[in-house]
């Protein structure tokens, strides 16, 4: 049932693609891409509020993979990647896509779906009050995680979380979230 | 007590605790992969300013950018001044943020409705 992953992860976004990585994410791979895209968002003369908030999600989302990616199948190719993800940042009409792609362990599908179905239902006053709910009861996890980042995610975008999960095999799903991030008021 | 002065970082925010002028600021960008090891000396540190805190303490904050893993341990530190101005010490929060920047505005005011200290909001126009 495996599939190319790369093949995949390439149909979710084609055209003006300005940054692809697919590979380990540690804190170096983190501080370049961010060094580069902040780079090509000044060269794109876009406004500034549009450049932290593509900056922002772009934090948050790299940070993610970093915090909570599952380790790869034992089939898959880079068995040396102990944080492997994939990302596109990508140009669109009304301001940018970022893509993440990594595997996720089956047992942990439907949490992580129930996380995303929660916060796309939620209008954005309750992902603002979900948010401060978050902050001032959770605690840092294990892995170093806060639980906000998706919910960040949503408030600053103001769009809903479009994600696939694909069956890789029995154990492990391929998880694509593809987010908008764009130059709308949404209030 | 000595003043905790840390030079900014492309992923950690310039610091500058002064106890003898009560003054205190963090600015820049905090987006440490790992920011409960920036941020714990900094809360350790104000446990002990509580001890014997300044009658006013001022404390600015000019973020340009943080992350979801730094929100948290900056909650840790108005915890701390939320502490000291409990105990009938004046503390006043200067939350700073660039003009079209509604989202650093929004999560001032996040903090400001869970911190039981006074906010000032200021627009920093360029």
């Amino acid at each position: 049932m495996s599939f190319d992953i790369e093949n995949y992860f390439k149909d979710q976004g084609k055209n003006n693609v300005i940054l692809f990585y697919k590979g380990n994410v540690d804190s170096d791979v983190i501080n370049h891409v961010l060094d580069t895209v902040e780079d090509k968002l000044v060269q794109g003369n876009e406004q500034s509020r549009l450049r932290k908030k593509v900056y922002n999600v772009l934090v948050e989302s790299l940070q993610n993979l970093y915090h909570h990616v599952d380790k790869v199948p034992p089939d898959f190719d880079d068995q040396t990647s102990e944080k492997f993800g994939m990302l596109t940042v990508q140009k669109v009409d009304m301001g940018y896509k970022i893509i993440t792609g990594n595997f996720v362990h089956a047992e942990n599908v439907g949490k992580l779906e129930e996380k995303i179905k929660r916060i796309n239902r939620s209008s954005h006053e309750e992902i603002k009050e979900l948010y401060k709910f978050i902050l001032n009861h959770q605690r840092i996890s294990a892995k170093g995680g806060g639980g906000l980042g998706l919910v960040d995610i949503a408030r600053k975008t103001g769009n809903k979380l479009e994600y696939t999960f694909r069956e890789y095999n029995d154990e492990y799903s391929f998880f694509c979230l593809n987010i908008l991030v764009d130059d709308r008021d949404h209030v | 007590m000595e003043p905790i002065i840390i030079e900014g970082t492309p992923k950690t925010p310039t610091v500058k605790f002064d106890a003898s002028a009560g003054i205190f600021e963090i600015k820049g960008r905090s987006i440490p992969e790992n920011s409960v090891e920036f941020y714990k000396p900094l809360v350790d540190w104000l446990d002990g300013y509580k001890e014997a805190p300044l009658e006013k303490t001022v404390v600015n904050i000019k973020l340009e950018y943080f992350n979801t893993s730094s929100s948290k341990c900056i909650l840790d530190v108005f915890k701390k001044l939320e502490a000291i101005h409990k105990a009938k010490n004046e503390v006043e929060v200067n939350w700073y943020y660039e003009e079209d920047d509604e989202d650093m505005l929004e999560a001032g005011e996040d903090y400001e409705s869970i911190i039981r200290v006074p906010f000032k909001m200021i627009e920093i126009v360029e």
